[in-house]
């Protein structure tokens, strides 16, 4: 068996290279766009049929209901559930996945349900910022305005043509969550696309 | 760009999904005791017609599931949305007529 604690230490998130390029490509000023990558969140897939007995019994560990709706987020706490179709959901945590995967699964023990572990499938690209509205718009077809689109929203899209989730926080704070092939392809895209919301990062602190 | 409504996401443009042909062509009873001509009729022969037409799409950028549309062959006009659980929609005959619709709200 391997030894999963060295291997702990040796992961790569899928934008690590980039981290100081993300760094100083952010755009300062007034429409200033941060870019930073949330590596190694635990992200469960959850499959149930909605209302159900089992759903009720994993809603009970998550702390947080199911949401019916697309677009719509619960959980204010350890975890967060996002709506991905009428029966498929994503819960993000800062919890192992290990343990919530066991809880989830045991909680669903008898019924039927999928409980995966999906970690490594995505990860995180925060844009946040007075201009991180604006940055989106220019590659996501969805209509990002605040009369269609919500705080703590979230949709899967597309963003410069590849799929992601987009999960809206407040105003200013994007969470774009590409898959973990696609995220340089985000990330160099979303450097492009900020230039012109100001004075690169670099070039402030002259570094 | 042709914009249709999830039954479950709502209006998107129409990248987000992929045609999946014509709805309601069920699977034959018994596939073996069909004669060939009868099971290419199944596999390959589908309608064309000019108006009204039910088909099936995925919304394969969003909630990846399928579902039925009725559209208007000859407008693009998307006249109805419905699931998979639902029946074919009656299609009122002003609307074919004139190819006018409310856009499948």
């Amino acid at each position: 068996m391997a030894d999963l604690t060295t291997l702990q230490g040796l992961r790569r998130s899928p934008l690590q290279d980039m981290a100081a390029e993300l760094r100083n490509g952010s755009v300062q000023g007034d429409r200033a766009v941060l870019l930073r990558e949330w590596p190694f969140l635990t992200m469960v897939n959850i499959r149930v049929e909605p209302g159900s007995e089992t759903a009720g019994r994993i809603e009970g560990v998550l702390g947080a209901s199911l949401p019916q709706q697309c677009g719509d987020v619960t959980g204010d706490g350890a975890h967060s559930v996002l709506w991905l179709g009428p029966d498929e959901w994503l819960v993000i945590s800062q919890a192992a996945p290990e343990s919530l995967v066991g809880s989830l699964q045991s909680a669903a023990e008898g019924g039927r349900a999928q409980i995966v572990d999906v970690s490594a499938n995505r990860t995180v690209v925060e844009v946040t910022g007075p201009g991180a509205r604006e940055v989106l718009e220019k590659g996501c077809p969805t209509d990002l305005h605040p009369r269609a689109f919500a705080d703590n929203t979230a949709i899967s899209t597309s963003l410069a043509r590849v799929p992601v989730l987009l999960w809206k926080v407040d105003a200013n704070t994007f969470r774009v969550m590409p898959r973990a092939s696609l995220a340089s392809y985000v990330g160099v895209w979303l450097l492009d696309a900020v230039a012109e919301f100001g004075p690169r990062a670099s070039a402030v602190e002259g570094v | 760009m042709l914009q249709i409504k999830c039954p479950w996401c709502g209006l998107r443009d129409e990248t987000e999904y992929k045609y999946g042909g014509q709805a309601h062509v069920a699977y034959p009873e018994d596939p073996a005791a069909l004669s060939d001509e009868e099971w290419a009729q199944y596999l390959f022969f589908r309608d064309n017609p000019k108006g009204p037409f039910a088909e099936r799409w995925v919304h394969s950028g969003g909630c990846r599931k399928w579902f039925n549309a009725v559209r208007d062959t000859r407008t693009y006009e998307v006249l109805a949305v419905y699931t998979n659980n639902d029946p074919r929609p009656e299609i009122s005959p002003e609307i074919t007529a004139t190819g006018v619709a409310a856009g499948g709200q």
